[in-house]
C-alpha cells in the first residue's frame, strides 16, 4: 500500500500547486481585467458576488498576501469559483457542473478506447516485426502529427459539408430536452460519433508505437525464448508473458501524458462546440472571462489526478513487484 | 542515416528554407484585401483567397518564419532546462533528486494547455518571444524526466568512478563525462520539444489568446474557422496551413526515429 500512498500524497501536492497557481498569476501578472470586468458590470453585481471575485482575484489591496491566501481557500473549500461574465449571473461552479459530464462522457470513453485499440495494434506490431505492420507507423506518426482541432476542422468539412452523414456541431438535437429517452440518447451518440473518431484517430498513433517499441524489446527477453520453448502456444505468450511486461511502460505513461491528450480534446470540443468543459473554455477566452477560465483549469485538473490515480491502481494490479511492503 | 531520416532532414530544411526567404517571395502582402474574394486556388493565387480577398498563399510563406523562431526558442529554452534539472536530479540522487523528480513531474501532470491559454491572456502583449518563453516553461519536464532516468544508470559506470576518485570537480564529471553520453537522449528530447511547442503555438493561435498581427499558420486557421470558411465550402483556407503543420510534425517525428534507431539498434527494421 506504500506505493498507492506515496501517489496520493504526490497528488495532492500537485493539486495544491495547481490550485496556488490559480491563486498567484492574477496577482503576478500585469494588467487588470477583472476589476475592468467588475466596473463594467457595476450596478449589476451583488455584494456577495462582488465580495467573492475580490477574494479570488485579489482586488483587495488592504490585505496582506497571506490572508488573501487563506480566504481565497475557504473560498474554494466551499466551492465558490466566482461568477461567470460569459453566462452573467451564473457561478462559475454551475456553469462546470453542467459541462462536466459531457466532457467526462466523450473525453473519458474516446481516451480508453485509443489506448486499448492502440496498445492491442502495438501488441501486434511488435510481435511480427519485419512484417506490413511495420508500414503502419509512418502513418500513424503523420495522423498524430496533425494538430487535433484541423483533423476535427476536416472532418467536419468531410462529413458534414460534403457529405452530411453526421451533425457538425452540439451534443445533441436543438429541439430535444435532455432526459432518459431513446431519442435524446440516440441523438447524443449521433453527435459524439464525429469529435470522438477525431479524438481516436489523433491519440492512437503515439499508444501503437509507444507499445510497439516496448514489445520489441520485451520479445527479445529470456523468460519469453523459455515460455516458447515449453511450447506453450504462441498467443499465450504473447500475451500473458510478452504484452502484460510490455504494457507497464504504457500504463505508467497513460498517467503522465493523460494532461496532453486532455488538453487536445478540449480543442476538439470547441471545433465542434460541443457542450463540454473545452467549449466553456474558448467561450471564456472571447469574453477574458477569467473567473470561468480558472475554474475550468482547477476541475480539469482535478480531473487528471483522480484518472492518474486510477491508471496507479491498474499498475499496481499488473506488477506485483510494487505490490512488495515496505 | 537511413531513408525515413534523411526525408525528415530534407523537409525540415525546406521549411527552415522558407522561414527565411519566406518574406521575400511572397507574391502578395499577406494581409493586403483584394478584390477577388474567396476564390479557389487558381494561377494568381496559388492556395486560392479569404473572404477579404487576401493571398492565402503569400499567408503560409509569411507565416512559416514565426513558427519556426517559436519551434527553435522553445526548443532551446526548454532542452536547457530539461538537461538542468534532469541532469542534476540524476547524478546528484538523494533528497535533491526527490524534490527535482517531484517538480517535474507536477509540471506534467498538470495539464498545460488550460494554463498556458489563462497565461497568455492575461498578459498584455502577447508577443511571439514572450509565448515562446512561457511555452518553454511548460515543455521541459518530459526531457528531465528521460534524462534523469538515463543520467541515473551512468552515475555508477567505471570510467565516472574514475574521474571522481582523481579528484575531479562535480560539475566537471558531469559536463565532460556524464553529458556526452546523452547526446542521443537530449536530440531527440530537444526534437520532442520543438513538435511540442509548434503544436502548441499554433493551437493558443487558432483560439485566439495570441496576438493576430503577426502571421503563422495558427492565425489563418483562426481566421478561416472565424469566418465559417467550413460551412462556405473553402477547404483551400485551411487545408494548405494543415498539411504544412502536419508535414513538419512528421518530419520532426522521423528524425526523432532516426535517433532512435541509433541509440536502440533493436528498433531497427529487420529483414523478414
Amino acid at each position: 500500500m506504500t506505493f498507492l500512498l506515496r501517489r496520493a500524497l504526490f497528488y495532492l501536492v500537485t493539486l495544491w500547486a495547481a490550485i496556488t497557481a490559480n491563486f498567484l498569476l492574477p496577482r503576478l501578472l500585469p494588467g487588470d481585467p477583472v476589476q475592468a470586468m467588475i466596473t463594467k458590470l457595476g450596478g449589476r453585481l451583488n455584494s456577495d458576488a462582488m465580495a467573492s471575485l475580490y477574494v479570488l482575484f485579489g482586488l483587495d489591496r488592504n490585505k496582506s498576501i497571506w490572508e488573501q491566501y487563506v480566504d481565497y481557500w475557504g473560498s474554494l473549500v466551499q466551492g465558490d469559483l466566482g461568477l461567470s461574465f460569459t453566462f452573467f449571473p451564473t457561478p462559475v461552479a454551475d456553469v462546470l457542473a453542467q459541462s462536466m459530464p459531457w466532457t467526462l462522457g466523450l473525453v473519458g470513453v474516446t481516451t480508453v478506447i485509443a489506448f486499448l485499440l492502440g496498445t492491442l495494434l502495438g501488441v501486434y506490431a511488435g510481435w511480427k516485426r519485419g512484417s506490413w505492420m511495420d508500414n503502419l507507423i509512418p502513418i500513424t506518426t503523420f495522423l498524430s502529427s496533425i494538430p487535433y482541432f484541423w483533423l476535427g476542422l476536416i472532418a467536419i468539412s468531410l462529413f458534414s459539408v460534403t457529405w452530411p452523414l453526421f451533425p457538425a456541431s452540439g451534443g445533441y438535437a436543438p429541439g430535444l430536452v435532455p432526459e432518459f429517452s431513446g431519442e435524446f440518447i440516440g441523438s447524443v451518440l449521433e453527435h459524439a460519433v464525429l469529435p470522438g473518431i477525431t479524438i481516436i484517430v489523433s491519440s492512437v498513433a503515439g499508444w501503437i508505437l509507444g507499445m510497439r517499441n516496448m514489445m520489441v524489446t520485451v520479445t527479445a527477453e529470456d523468460y519469453v525464448l523459455v515460455a516458447r520453448a515449453k511450447g506453450l502456444t504462441p498467443k499465450r505468450v504473447m500475451f500473458a508473458y510478452a504484452a502484460r511486461n510490455a504494457v507497464l511502460p504504457s500504463i505508467s505513461g497513460f498517467a503522465l501524458s493523460l494532461g496532453f491528450i486532455v488538453g487536445g480534446a478540449l480543442l476538439v470540443e470547441m471545433v465542434f462546440s460541443y457542450p463540454g468543459l473545452g467549449y466553456v473554455l474558448f467561450q471564456g477566452i472571447g469574453a477574458k472571462d477569467y473567473p470561468l477560465m480558472q475554474g475550468v483549469f482547477l476541475v480539469i485538473t482535478l480531473a487528471v489526478l483522480v484518472a492518474n490515480l486510477l491508471a496507479d491502481i491498474g499498475y499496481l494490479l499488473l506488477d506485483p513487484s510494487t505490490r512488495r511492503e515496505g | 542515416m537511413n531513408f525515413k531520416t534523411k526525408l525528415g532532414l530534407g523537409i525540415l530544411a525546406f521549411f527552415a528554407l522558407i522561414a527565411v526567404v519566406g518574406e521575400w517571395i511572397a507574391p502578395y502582402d499577406p494581409s493586403a484585401m483584394s478584390d477577388d474574394l474567396l476564390s479557389p486556388p487558381s494561377g494568381a493565387h496559388w492556395f486560392g483567397t479569404t473572404m477579404t480577398g487576401q493571398d492565402i498563399f503569400s499567408q503560409v510563406l509569411v507565416g512559416t518564419r514565426g513558427v519556426m523562431v517559436v519551434g527553435l526558442v522553445c526548443g532551446v529554452l526548454a532542452t536547457f532546462l530539461s538537461i538542468l534539472v534532469g541532469v542534476t536530479a540524476g547524478f546528484l540522487g538523494g533528497a535533491a533528486d526527490e524534490a527535482l523528480s517531484m517538480l517535474s513531474n507536477i509540471f506534467l501532470v498538470i495539464p498545460a494547455l488550460p494554463l498556458i491559454i489563462i497565461v497568455a491572456s492575461m498578459l498584455p502583449s502577447a508577443d511571439t518571444v514572450l509565448i515562446a518563453a512561457v511555452i518553454s516553461l511548460t515543455a521541459w519536464a518530459w526531457g528531465a524526466r528521460i534524462l534523469r532516468a538515463q543520467t541515473m544508470s551512468l552515475r555508477r559506470r567505471d570510467f565516472v568512478e574514475a574521474a571522481r576518485a582523481s579528484g575531479e570537480r562535480t560539475w566537471r564529471i558531469i559536463v565532460f563525462e556524464v553529458l556526452p553520453n546523452l547526446l542521443a537522449v537530449i536530440g531527440s528530447g530537444f526534437v520532442g520539444t520543438v513538435i511540442f511547442a509548434v503544436m502548441l503555438q499554433i493551437t493558443l493561435s487558432f483560439v485566439g489568446v495570441i496576438s493576430l498581427s503577426t502571421w503563422n499558420w495558427g492565425t489563418i486557421l483562426f481566421w478561416a474557422q472565424s469566418n465559417q470558411a467550413l460551412g462556405l465550402g473553402a477547404w483551400w483556407w485551411f487545408v494548405p496551413a494543415g498539411l504544412c503543420i502536419a508535414l513538419l510534425g512528421t518530419a520532426l517525428a522521423l528524425i526523432n526515429f532516426g535517433i532512435d534507431e541509433y541509440a536502440n539498434p533493436r528498433l531497427r527494421k529487420v529483414r523478414a
